[in-house]
């Protein structure tokens, strides 16, 4: 960690002790915009205990969080437009909420139900929405970065003043697809802002596992553009760097690697147990920096917050998160030979003999099928 | 109609998509300023520009992952592989985001990419000049795999790969790339994917065979009619989707079946043709299905001619099954 703690002290910061700003660095955000991001990053871990409690009681089958990292999604999606793409990792479901994913057609998406807008073709979490210039979270690591590459260049080559953001962990930073993106984005100055959260833990393997760079910042100088590393638990400065980023990119500038040092505070996902490769003081040093708490420290001092507010919004948002998810955990599953669907535009001969297969055994063995 | 190869067939295929869908744009290693190493993107860059056909860094993931981001916008790509031999460091991004992006996504985004690779062999070319990689292709749901065999096919069938919405792997038979020449159109035309052509007709023995070996395959069939066994020649022209219909309509007028190919023959893609007759027309057939195919060793460089099947290797084989 020796490392970690040297390259600390040049971390971008806005949040500073106890709710303290520096008012130089203040974004001047609206105090709606403010309680806004307050909100989203609230609703996004509370969303999270209550899918890993489903998933304790057996009523979903995996899901993976984003506790800690809230500043570092949700910060940096506020920074786009609505014109502009995101292209997430499987920790963005709060970005996803913010750009207007509706916790409905997520639930609906978590149980991969006949309301599931993916029709149940993947994982929970793993969402898409072009409506919302969402693209399709893929599990491999690293896999998306080349596509938000593309995508910029297409904004480019379409002359439209797009930009895109895309979302990856520490650990895709030692995937090739990672150094083919940054070069492709170097060399064609494509409108891109790469936003690694660097949670320090990819599963088991630390962050000093992966490079053997000080930071993962720099590695932008390689391919010839800039790259800043953020305190990732601070949601303003996330902000305020992506933002700077993001309009550099729109006025022709290219691409940014943005490193948003932060923790995950949970385990990988509900398949892992971090107990058994690290230890809980570290946890719980992290969690006294929650990006959640700093940032309600920050809005209490500017008055707009108290804890009276914070308890009412906590009750609410729980909720609207019970009541929804009771509209939809008894929505049944898409019929079984929608499986072969969408394979192609149009189905082929192959798969009609095969979704006859499907439609045979549903009607003799349906019952036995696990929901 | 000019005369074309199946070079200048590609490249007006190109040219005429790109001519009528400014969405259609051309990128890989080399395919810009100086047209291809095999000259297919020649004078491209020169009538669309850079924005719409340019050079990219030297990196077969990088070129298909922007393809499908490219893709995934609205655009119409169709990048190069240089040789088919180097499509495996793309290999993750055609098979698990390429060709699922439509399924995974619930039909809500699709890739509509054209992947131009050239394969095969008999170009003295040793093990990564040579290999034929269709099968890997074949086996992934969400793609589809057209080779065409000459220039009037890859003309018709890029024209249809471009315009389909699905992505497309598209192998072109590198061997007989300046070797096959036939009358083109000029301008417009297209021929299905999913559609086998008979080249030869006979009802003695049904020969499947697709890209340089169809060529291999019809010396053959005609040595074999000088022979006085007449032969049904299949060019399959897609693999995937495959021509069920005209195989199984050959299959059951003749009763025997070999199958050709130059890639290796453990689960090639004569086994899938193979097990797909057995199980459809069983009853039908007079003889074992025969595949006349590569070895199942890397393309050896020195003994090409020995791997690669012949005229004389598919006829013995011909005249094997008819004589069962």
């Amino acid at each position: 960690m020796k490392a970690a703690v040297a390259v600390e002290e040049k971390l971008v910061r806005v949040l500073g002790d106890g709710g303290r700003v520096d008012q130089g660095k203040d974004p001047g955000l609206a105090d709606r915009d403010l309680l806004t991001l307050y909100r989203t990053m609230l609703l996004n871990r509370l969303v999270d205990e209550r899918m890993f409690r489903l998933q304790r009681q057996g009523r979903i089958a995996f899901y993976i969080g984003s506790a800690g990292e809230e500043a570092a999604i949700i910060g940096a999606a506020f920074a786009l437009e609505d014109r502009d793409w995101v292209v997430p990792c499987y920790r963005e479901f709060g970005a996803a909420y913010l750009r207007g994913f509706p916790l409905r057609d997520f639930f609906c998406q978590v149980f991969g139900n006949a309301d599931d807008l993916i029709r149940g073709r993947q994982m929970p979490v793993h969402i898409a929405s072009p409506r919302l210039h969402l693209l399709s979270v893929s599990s491999p690591v690293g896999t998306q970065i080349p596509h938000a590459v593309g995508l910029a260049m297409a904004a480019r080559i379409r002359k439209l003043k797009e930009v895109t953001l895309v979302f990856f962990g520490e650990g895709a930073t030692s995937e090739g697809d990672f150094h083919v993106s940054m070069n492709f984005a170097g060399v064609f100055k494509a409108p891109c802002v790469f936003l690694c959260r660097n949670n320090q833990w990819a599963i088991s393997v630390p962050g000093t596992k992966q490079t053997a760079a000080e930071s993962i910042d720099i590695k932008a100088r390689a391919y010839g553009f800039e790259g800043i590393r953020v305190d990732g638990n601070d949601v303003l400065a996330v902000y305020t760097t992506t933002r700077k980023a993001v309009e550099k990119a729109r006025s022709g500038g290219g691409p940014t690697l943005i490193e948003a040092f932060t923790y995950r505070q949970g385990p990988h996902s509900t398949s892992d147990d971090p107990r058994s490769y690290r230890g809980e003081e570290e946890v719980e040093e992290w969690k006294k920096k929650d990006p959640i708490a700093r940032f309600r420290q920050y809005l209490e001092a500017r008055k707009l917050w108290d804890e009276d507010r914070d308890m009412t919004l906590a009750r609410e948002l729980n909720d609207q998160i019970l009541s929804t998810l009771k509209e939809v955990e008894n929505i049944g599953p898409p019929p079984p030979e929608t499986a072969v669907e969408d394979v192609y535009a149009e189905i082929p001969w192959h798969l009609r003999e095969q979704r006859e297969e499907i439609i045979r055994r549903a009607a003799r063995q349906r019952q036995s099928w696990p929901r | 109609m000019a005369e074309m190869n199946i070079i200048q067939a590609v490249n007006d295929a190109l040219r005429v998509e790109m001519e009528r869908d400014e969405r259609v744009i051309v990128m890989g290693e080399d395919v810009g300023r100086f047209g291809g190493v095999f000259r297919a993107t020649q004078g491209l860059q020169e009538r669309f520009g850079p924005d719409r056909v340019f050079d990219t860094p030297l990196a077969e993931a990088g070129i298909v992952g922007t393809a499908i981001g490219m893709a995934l916008h609205g655009l119409r790509p169709v990048p190069e592989i240089q040789f088919a031999d180097y499509i495996y460091p793309a290999f993750d991004q055609i098979v698990n985001e390429l060709a699922k992006y439509r399924y995974r996504s619930g039909g809500q985004y699709t890739c509509p990419v054209v992947i131009r690779a050239p394969y095969g062999g008999g170009v003295r070319g040793g093990h990564y000049h040579s290999q034929s990689p269709e099968a890997y292709f074949v086996h992934t749901a969400g793609l589809k795999v057209v080779i065409p065999s000459n220039p009037y096919d890859a003309k018709g069938l890029l024209i249809s790969a471009i315009r389909d919405d699905d992505p497309v792997m598209f192998f072109e038979p590198k061997r007989m790339y300046r070797a096959a020449k036939g009358e083109v159109p000029e301008g417009e035309y297209s021929i299905p994917l999913g559609q086998a052509a008979r080249v030869r007709e006979g009802d003695q023995c049904t020969v499947l065979a697709y890209g340089a070996m169809l060529h291999t395959a019809r010396d053959a069939v005609d040595l074999a009619a000088a022979k006085g066994i007449g032969c049904d020649l299949i060019d399959l022209r897609t693999l995937l989707p495959f021509d069920i219909e005209a195989i199984l309509t050959s299959v059951k007028k003749t009763g025997r079946v070999v199958i050709v190919h130059e890639a290796p023959r453990t689960c090639g893609f004569g086994a899938e043709l193979s097990a797909t007759i057995s199980e459809k027309a069983l009853l039908h057939l007079e003889a074992p299905i025969l595949r006349i195919t590569g070895f199942d060793t890397p393309f050896p460089y020195t003994w090409e001619r020995a791997y690669l099947p012949d005229a004389e290797r598919v006829l013995a084989g011909i005249e094997e099954t008819v004589a069962f």
